[in-house]
């Protein structure tokens, strides 16, 4: 049983976290940053066919930051760029058997890099 | 798995002689000190009172000086908003250090809504106050000035004897949080000059729930709730007696050991810091190198957050503390509380690194082979958290230049 103020689930994807790293010819990349607490996260996507293949991500930040990144990579792999970007910041902390209240930006920051990442394809592939 | 207490700032073991000192009043000896006509009562009142001679040895005061309260947040409550409200005639000035702790930061908040202002003391890269910019501060309607003796995340220890003379200079309360110092270097109210100072008994192993605030003969102070009697009138409320029973007994220890206990944490400070510099790279102590609390050190590194590394220590055993403005508050029901910490801000930590601060705090039965330990545990978990920090991996891209 988890005592802290973290899920299991929070906890597993802090300590392994999921899809760790960059992905050199990526489609898309998007980079967000919580400026109040310091928390950055980098989002790599490959997009084939209109269908994310690949994620990958690298977080600096604390124990939900990191589990809501490895979670969200684990959530758009093999989704369509349509439903990727219906994913909310709920999908993320849902999946992650919730978050503490002051941890939802987390979450939020998660959402965010990967409308930032679709946004980045969508330029480059014009 | 082996178990490392590095965070004795936050709380410390109770000492097993306190124990022994405390558990006669919970089992056996259940009287109200009020109800001293009876055995019972008089067995509490004498024991509070041994206690009061105690803690009031252990600051150099007179034990008519010492009032018990619920600990420090209460006392400093009690100190700030108590004189305040005593002396709002004359004068609505308050100056405190920018570092305080919270219960002083936050009891300053209803004050500025009953008219009061406040004048928040800078400190240096340190975490030290100027006395000098301390004297200018002073007005003619400052009635009360308030300075901890030790700040507990960077350890610093401030020039309170420069603050409290400064206070006697200008006619003006002085008022020090002692928390984190007392029991752990000498404390002498005579000395610093303090009209005021704050105590708890958990910060040097004695039991949660016991503080104390010193008030000098002749400081006015209003009482924060009405009721009884007790503690000279300022606060209300049946004594706490087995913590204030414990108090006595953790006083009366720190006196005998607290000189021994300093120099052997002096000797794991040393070997913990120089271990840590030496195997880890961009780390960055806070706080004075010298003037400092024996056992603490604090510090932050590059590209790893704080609360992460919190985390992966207390996976591998180790309990420790940190600035971060993600740990520090996890309870917060607001994203809004999620500011990085007062004190690395007020030392010119930048924001997005304040989240890296880590404290450890090491105390009387902490040894070299935890110490060890740590060190042996801490570069492998800086590696893992820089090993997905893009920030990392931008700046080994760089060639190893500054973000």
């Amino acid at each position: 049983m988890s005592i802290g103020p973290y899920s299991e689930k929070v906890m597993d994807h802090f300590m392994n976290p999921r899809n760790v790293g960059e992905i050199d010819d990526a489609s898309g990349v998007g980079e967000v940053g919580n400026p109040a607490c310091g928390d950055m996260m980098r989002l790599f996507i490959k997009v084939e066919d209109n269908i994310v293949t690949d994620a990958k991500f690298m977080t600096f930040g604390c124990g939900a930051a990191i589990a809501s990144s490895s979670m969200l990579t684990e959530i758009i792999k093999g989704k369509t760029v349509d439903e990727v970007l219906a994913i909310t910041n709920e999908n993320v902390a849902e999946a992650l058997d919730g978050l503490p209240p002051a941890k939802i930006h987390c979450s939020v920051m998660a959402e965010e890099a990967v409308k930032a990442a679709i946004e980045d394809y969508r330029k480059k592939a014009v | 798995m082996r178990k490392v207490f590095f965070d004795h700032i936050s709380t410390t073991p109770l000492h097993p002689d306190v124990l022994d000192a405390l558990l006669p009043f919970l089992v056996g000896k259940y009287g109200n000190p009020s109800s001293h006509i009876h055995e019972q009562g008089q067995l509490a009142l004498r024991a509070i009172e041994e206690a009061r001679e105690k803690v009031a040895g252990l600051i150099h005061a007179t034990p008519e000086e010492v009032i018990f309260t619920s600990g420090a947040t209460e006392s400093n409550n009690l100190a700030v908003k108590g004189v305040a409200r005593a002396m709002k005639k004359k004068g609505r000035h308050i100056i405190v250090s920018e570092v305080e702790h919270f219960s002083v930061i936050n009891a300053l908040l209803p004050l500025i809504n009953e008219g009061f202002e406040i004048t928040y003391l800078p400190v240096d890269q340190h975490g030290l106050i100027d006395p000098e910019e301390l004297r200018q501060s002073v007005r003619d309607d400052t009635i009360l000035i308030s300075v901890m003796h030790a700040n507990s995340e960077i350890g610093t220890i401030m020039p309170v004897l420069e603050a409290g003379s400064v206070a006697r200079e200008k006619e003006v309360y002085f008022h020090c949080d002692a928390t984190a110092s007392a029991g752990h270097i000498p404390v002498d109210v005579e000395r610093m000059g303090a009209d005021l100072l704050t105590l708890s008994a958990h910060n040097f192993y004695g039991p949660k729930g016991a503080g104390a605030l010193f008030v000098r003969k002749g400081t006015r102070v209003d009482p924060l709730q009405e009721g009884g009697f007790q503690e000279s009138g300022l606060r209300a409320g049946t004594e706490n007696v087995p913590g204030i029973a414990g108090f006595g007994k953790a006083a009366e220890i720190a006196m005998d050991e607290m000189e021994d206990d300093a120099l052997r944490l002096r000797g794991l400070e040393q070997q913990l810091r120089e271990g840590l510099k030496n195997r880890i790279s961009h780390i960055h102590f806070t706080g004075h190198e010298v003037n400092r609390l024996p056992g603490h050190v604090s510090f932050w590194i590059e590209f790893a957050e704080g609360e992460s590394l919190l985390i992966y220590l207390n996976i591998n055993g180790v309990m420790a503390a940190s600035g971060s403005a993600c740990s520090s508050n996890l309870k917060a029901q607001d994203e809004e509380d999620l500011v990085a910490s007062h004190v690395l801000k007020a030392i010119g930590v930048p924001s997005d690194i304040c989240t890296g601060s880590i404290t450890f705090s090491m105390g009387k039965w902490s040894c070299p082979d935890e110490v060890d330990y740590v060190l042996e545990i801490m570069p492998g978990i800086v590696q893992r958290l820089w090993e997905i920090s893009p920030s990392y991996s931008d700046y080994l891209k760089s060639g190893g230049l500054r973000r």
